[in-house]
């Protein structure tokens, strides 16, 4: 059962989706913070911690959407139109903050316009991602291959609060890149939101977490029934471990070890919700083997995938080697 | 919205969207090459020109692709949200292909897009001058699989249909290179090779009005009608070899593309005319008798099959794609003309000393747009009333959508399009007007020579 095409599809897809949430999180991070610095240059610098690296980044995106639509045509053809408002917020936001990347760069009037631009757009499209998230999370309505629904479904309380809690999560995760990436002033501001976004992040976690059970009863019996529990408790106990983690790390002045701190309470939310859907793709309605192309649409690319993942993996972080180490003032092509 | 349901809407989104964005792929995959290029000339003949207009273009590069990049993930979800039916249906076999785009193309573009702009004092030459390569090789593997995949939709092959009336790839090699799919590919990146001349050719020949002097203008300008000299050629061959391949697996595209009717024998080339689709008839045809027959069948009184030989409900609308077609086909043979006359130029020495060849080339600088713009719509509408041609209609493909939905996102994308593509380009502009030898920043070129004219104020 594990070996089928299928399911080693669903791992693929989980994993473009989870490289997708903790590089492109960061960087929508760093534009949610965008505000609340002052002053041009800093956020000049702010900006050049990302750019190099932005763009990789956001094709993970891609490759979740295009891997979805390959993989699982039915479960894309489903969940797209369910979430229509989301998705487009989402693409409008990511074009503004996308193009910023380089405009700003190309005027010196309309800078602030796209300083707007930059955060305006990343925390549209953020809050775009987690309201689609808890939107999936309570549930899609399909009929005869097509989705059933209204078209409002997915505003909810809940979804508004997987969006709120998503907006503070990349803000931690854009804090605790700025630790490390930054030296001076922005470093010790970044210090500062990393423990507020670190505090945010928790409780919110901690509210989505006790109000998903509820959303179906699937879901309760997989976290507070045995034997499912025994295992699933190690979710919340390994999050509480890396809460301690962050803030011991914050307050010892490490600079790394808030970052890696925050991705895993990331990876750990996200192995919780595959624990929530597995077997499901899309909850109620479908499941991963409902939902999957013919079989010979998926060894076709995991053929190429098998090779080209790898290589994939490697160069991206040969580009992230090119630029590690503290971004100082002035550095850039700009 | 004016009277218009849920599918006209998206497909009049579709169609705006994926207009914007070819733009720019279309400008980027010629664009990179040339940075490739460029980048290599550097390295091999050590002159500093070269590296002056790596660096002008790639600023350029990075403002397009960057418009490039977030106009088409919004195409990479637009298949879902209002195409959801086609997505379900045809997902199985178009899905994998663009799948590999994303694997094989989009990551290596983006992986090394930073380090071409801001690594090279990290990474030291030789490795700038492969990551350049690699998002040029990137942009050519992107165009590869996505034309196969619209290759697939115009000429479908390889695939069988299951139950749920999905399509199942039986043999990928079959669906891959499908019958049109070499024709297009070649098509299309000639198309990207030649916009992206026409484009730096006006932007050397509108400094060259101005200083005919000026060292960049004069190497880009050179480079550029090379290169018009050779593509604009090549690409009238490949679009008579396409037209002979649409012939054969899409005839009524083509009767469409002629404004031709009736089937009665040899067929007129049409200059001018208005397709009327109702009444059956092209009205006020400017016609040369045989040339169509020449040119379509390559024989003087070969005949061509006319709209009426098909059910009226599968003929696709033939004044959009008349016009469109000829639209295309007139800027093809203005780049050869202008190819052309700077090969005359050159021949007589004058290739930088012939102001009104200098004024034609800035004003033919958007036509390789236009005439992208102009083919995609030919061939699009051309497939028209299907997605996939003759086996899935586009009025059974779109998604289960209310029209104030779609509507409110179609407003929401013109909008922002305009706004925000619009001042890209408008940048674009302001990089243009500087010249390669007098308006980059000093640290980047060493000392300039000294100007006859003030560089352009660049920033607003």
């Amino acid at each position: 059962m594990f070996l089928e095409l299928s399911f080693i599809w669903a791992g693929l897809i989980a994993f473009a989706v989870l490289a997708y949430v903790i590089l492109d999180g960061f960087d929508l991070g760093v534009g949610i913070l965008f505000p609340f610095v002052k002053g041009e240059r800093q956020r000049d610098l702010m900006m050049n911690t990302v750019a190099p690296v932005w763009d990789g980044n956001e094709t993970w995106l891609v490759l979740g959407g295009g891997g979805l639509f390959a993989v699982f045509p039915l479960a894309y053809a489903t969940i797209m139109p369910a979430l229509y408002a989301p998705i487009i917020a989402m693409l409008l936001g990511l074009i503004f903050r996308g193009v910023a990347f380089e405009f700003r760069w190309r005027t010196k009037r309309g800078k602030f316009l796209w300083d707007w631009a930059f955060a305006g757009g990343s925390m549209i499209a953020t809050f775009a991602q987690g309201v689609a998230l808890g939107a999936l999370v309570q549930g899609i309505h399909i009929e005869n291959r097509a989705y059933a629904g209204g078209w409002w479904d997915w505003l909810t309380p809940f979804s508004i609060l997987t969006g709120l809690a998503l907006l503070v999560g990349y803000a931690l995760l854009g804090a605790t890149w700025l630790v490390m990436k930054t030296e001076g002033e922005v470093h010790d501001r970044a210090r500062g939101f990393a423990w507020l976004t670190g505090v945010g992040t928790l409780v919110l976690i901690g509210a989505v977490s006790l109000w998903t059970p509820f959303q179906h009863e699937v879901y309760l019996h997989r976290w507070f029934a045995m034997p499912t529990a025994a295992f699933s408790i190690l979710v919340p106990l390994l999050v509480a471990l890396c809460a301690w983690n962050l803030f011991t790390g914050l307050k010892a002045g490490h600079d790394r070890r808030p970052f890696l701190s925050a991705l895993a309470i990331f990876v750990l939310c996200f192995v919780g919700i595959g624990v929530s859907f597995y077997p499901w793709m899309v909850p109620p309605s479908l499941t991963i083997a409902d939902a999957a192309a013919p079989d010979a649409s998926l060894s076709f690319l995991l053929v190429g995938s098998v090779v080209l993942i790898p290589i994939i993996l490697a160069y991206t972080a040969y580009a992230y080697w090119v630029f590690r180490g503290k971004v100082r003032e002035g550095e850039g092509y700009h | 919205m004016f009277g218009l349901d849920a599918i006209d809407l998206a497909r009049a989104q579709f169609a705006f969207t994926v207009s914007f964005h070819i733009i720019f792929p279309a400008f980027s995959i010629g664009l990179a090459s040339y940075l490739a290029v460029l980048q290599g000339m550097a390295l091999w003949t050590g002159q500093a020109v070269y590296q002056r207009l790596f660096d002008y273009w790639k600023t350029i590069f990075a403002v397009g692709f960057g418009m490039g990049v977030v106009s088409g993930i919004v195409m990479s979800y637009q298949f879902g949200t209002n195409w959801s039916v086609f997505s379900d249906k045809a997902g199985p076999v178009i899905g994998p292909l663009m799948g590999y785009e994303v694997l094989s193309a989009f990551f290596l573009e983006a992986g090394f897009l930073g380090v071409m702009l801001f690594g090279r004092q990290r990474v030291g030459a030789r490795l700038h001058m492969f990551a350049t390569a690699m998002v040029a090789v990137g942009t050519l593997f992107s165009a590869f699989w996505i034309l196969s995949v619209n290759s697939w939709m115009q000429t479908p092959q390889g695939y069988g249909v299951n139950e749920q009336g999905q399509f199942i790839p039986l043999d990928w090699f079959a669906v891959v290179f499908n019958p049109s799919f070499p024709y297009r590919l070649v098509h299309m990146v000639l198309a990207a090779y030649l916009t992206t001349a026409l484009v730096v050719g006006a932007v050397g020949g509108w400094h060259l009005v101005r200083n005919h002097m000026d060292e960049g203008a004069r190497t880009m300008f050179s480079m550029a009608m090379w290169m018009l000299l050779v593509t604009a050629p090549l690409q009238i061959l490949a679009g008579d070899q396409h037209g002979l391949n649409t012939l054969e697996h899409q005839p009524a595209k083509v009767a469409a593309m002629e404004g031709h009717f009736e089937n009665d024998g040899p067929v007129p080339l049409l200059l001018f005319g208005i397709p009327d689709d109702e009444a059956e008839v092209t009205r006020y045809a400017v016609e040369i008798p045989h040339l169509g027959s020449l040119i379509l069948t390559h024989s003087w009184t070969g005949e061509i099959r006319g709209l009426k030989d098909f059910p009226k409900e599968d003929r696709p609308p033939a004044a959009i794609i008349f016009w469109s077609f000829r639209i295309m086909v007139a800027l093809g043979f203005c780049m050869l003309g202008l190819a052309l006359w700077s090969a005359f130029a050159r021949w007589r020495g004058r290739l930088y000393h012939m102001p009104l060849l200098h004024r034609a080339a800035t004003l033919m600088g958007p036509a390789g747009f236009v005439a992208v713009i102009a083919g995609w719509v030919t061939t699009e509408v051309g497939r028209q009333p299907f997605t996939v041609y003759g086996l899935l209609r586009t009025a059974e493909s779109h998604s289960p959508l209310e029209a104030p939905a779609v509507a409110t996102s179609l407003i929401a994308f013109i909008v922002v399009y305009f706004s925000v593509f619009g001042t890209g380009v408008f940048y674009m502009f302001r990089l243009f007007a500087k010249s390669p030898d007098h308006g980059l920043d000093v640290e980047d070129i060493g000392p300039t020579r000294t100007a006859s004219r003030e560089p352009v104020e660049n920033a607003g």
